[in-house]
């Protein structure tokens, strides 16, 4: 399968197999109107098969530091002028709003419905976040 | 804006400023007796609480302010239905500074996020209750005269005890602190404390389950509640529930100098037989109480001008 290579924008490789999807709609990216390529399912040396994101947009402002706290293996490639001017893994997000919910049902949040669910980086060895409110650990993290 | 939502919210520094113009406050009364004029303090208490409220009020009371407030949920806004952001925006058009005690956890956060005068945290669930860990740390600094190179002997429920984990934390910032963590093995202190409060700062600590044998090495002896609710198994509970019981005949082989502490209320954890004892701190524990939350609505009213 071929999908074009990008001009102006970004590739989001090395994502875990069947993560795209959830990194697409994290990342907003369906309220972008330019031409967007998710690629399920490529088949990669080091772990078999992984998913890619590439993203055709010459200004996208999008917020990419949620990726650290999703998958911390991707890698983002930056393309200008058709060139990969940048590579990164993204770093761990200090702070990740509205990712993920809380699920202890003493905390505030579960009750005020309109709060933002917001999660603080506590230990980045154990890769622990906390709910802000209640401090409880975050189930996933 | 200055709150108080955590007790980690203050440094070292200004806890030891908060104590220092709680002893002033103790030696010289008359001196603060209208640092508050003029002003006022809203007690939001949804849930109901007797020594905590009544402590922030007679502490805005003796600093010469007035009280506004209320003391159950169903008295209040929020069964109308109104959010805690609303609350706090609304009760800043009233009050100086407001306290408030919630039975969810983060609530208070919510309401300092939200509110234009400092908001103190009096107790939001099992979470947070910054004040408590404040009185303690008074109580200990005014009967031993130090807060460094103690032994502090935890007893009974640290399993759920939020008071207990607060203090640890607080106490985990100064030097010289061993812990002995005496609970039934039901109710031993959660791995996360231990993680990241007591191996984080190697603390030392020794965990067990007998309080005869570690009370003569205690310099502060901090009492807390076996509740029969945490017990899966009633047998269990009868099993246990006298172990953990203070009574004259246990303070034998204490030190002369202990100090017995409790945040009260107690059921019968601490016998009544123990009160005339010189070691017995847990009522003076109250009135250390509101000196420092004298101190603390000073600071944040200060802080707020």
């Amino acid at each position: 399968m071929n999908v074009d290579e990008i001009k102006n924008g970004f590739v989001i490789d090395h994502i875990k197999a069947g993560k795209g999807m959830e990194i697409y709609r994290l990342l907003g990216l369906e309220q972008l109107d330019c031409p967007i390529a998710i690629i399920k399912n490529a088949p990669s040396r080091r772990v078999g098969k992984k998913d890619i994101i590439k993203v055709d947009a010459t200004n996208a402002e999008i917020d990419l530091s949620v990726l650290g706290y999703i998958d911390p293996d991707v890698t983002v490639n930056v393309i200008k002028d058709g060139v990969n001017v940048k590579k990164y893994h993204p770093e761990l997000p200090l702070e990740i709003a509205d990712i993920i919910k809380c699920k202890n049902p003493r905390c505030i949040t579960s009750t005020e419905q309109e709060l933002p669910h917001v999660f603080k980086l506590t230990d980045p060895e154990t890769r622990t976040y906390r709910c802000i409110y209640c401090e409880s650990k975050a189930k996933n993290s | 804006m200055r709150h108080l939502i955590g007790i980690e919210d203050l440094s070292v520094s200004e806890i030891e400023s908060l104590i220092a113009t709680a002893e002033d406050i103790i030696a010289n009364p008359q001196k603060y007796s209208a640092c508050a004029a003029g002003k006022k303090l809203a007690t939001l208490f949804y849930e109901p609480s007797t020594r905590t409220r009544l402590s922030f009020e007679a502490a805005m009371m003796e600093l010469g302010g007035g009280v506004l407030g209320f003391s159950e949920a169903q008295s209040s806004s929020a069964a109308k239905g109104e959010s805690i952001a609303d609350t706090a925006k609304v009760i800043s058009c009233f009050a100086d500074i407001m306290v408030m005690r919630h039975f969810k956890e983060g609530a208070p956060m919510v309401a300092a996020m939200n509110a234009t005068v400092p908001v103190i945290n009096a107790g939001d669930g099992g979470h947070n209750h910054p004040t408590q860990t404040l009185t303690d740390l008074l109580t200990i600094k005014r009967e031993k005269g130090r807060l460094d190179n103690l032994t502090v002997g935890f007893c009974g429920d640290l399993k759920f005890g939020r008071t207990v984990h607060s203090l640890i934390t607080a106490l985990s910032r100064y030097t010289g602190i061993k812990l002995v963590l005496i609970s039934p093995k039901e109710l031993t202190i959660p791995d996360y404390i231990k993680n990241e409060v007591l191996d984080k700062k190697g603390l030392p600590y020794v965990e067990t389950t007998s309080l005869e044998d570690s009370i003569g090495e205690l310099d502060i002896l901090y009492m807390t509640r076996v509740q029969r609710e945490r017990f899966f198994n009633e047998q269990d509970y009868i099993r246990l529930k006298d172990s953990y019981i203070l009574t004259p005949e246990k303070l034998d082989t204490a030190k002369s100098d202990l100090c017995i502490m409790h945040p009260l209320p107690r059921v019968n954890e601490i016998s009544v037989g123990v009160d005339k004892d010189s070691r017995a701190c847990y009522f003076k524990q109250v009135l250390y109480g509101k000196y420092i939350r004298m101190a603390l609505i000073k600071m944040l009213l200060e802080a707020a001008q």
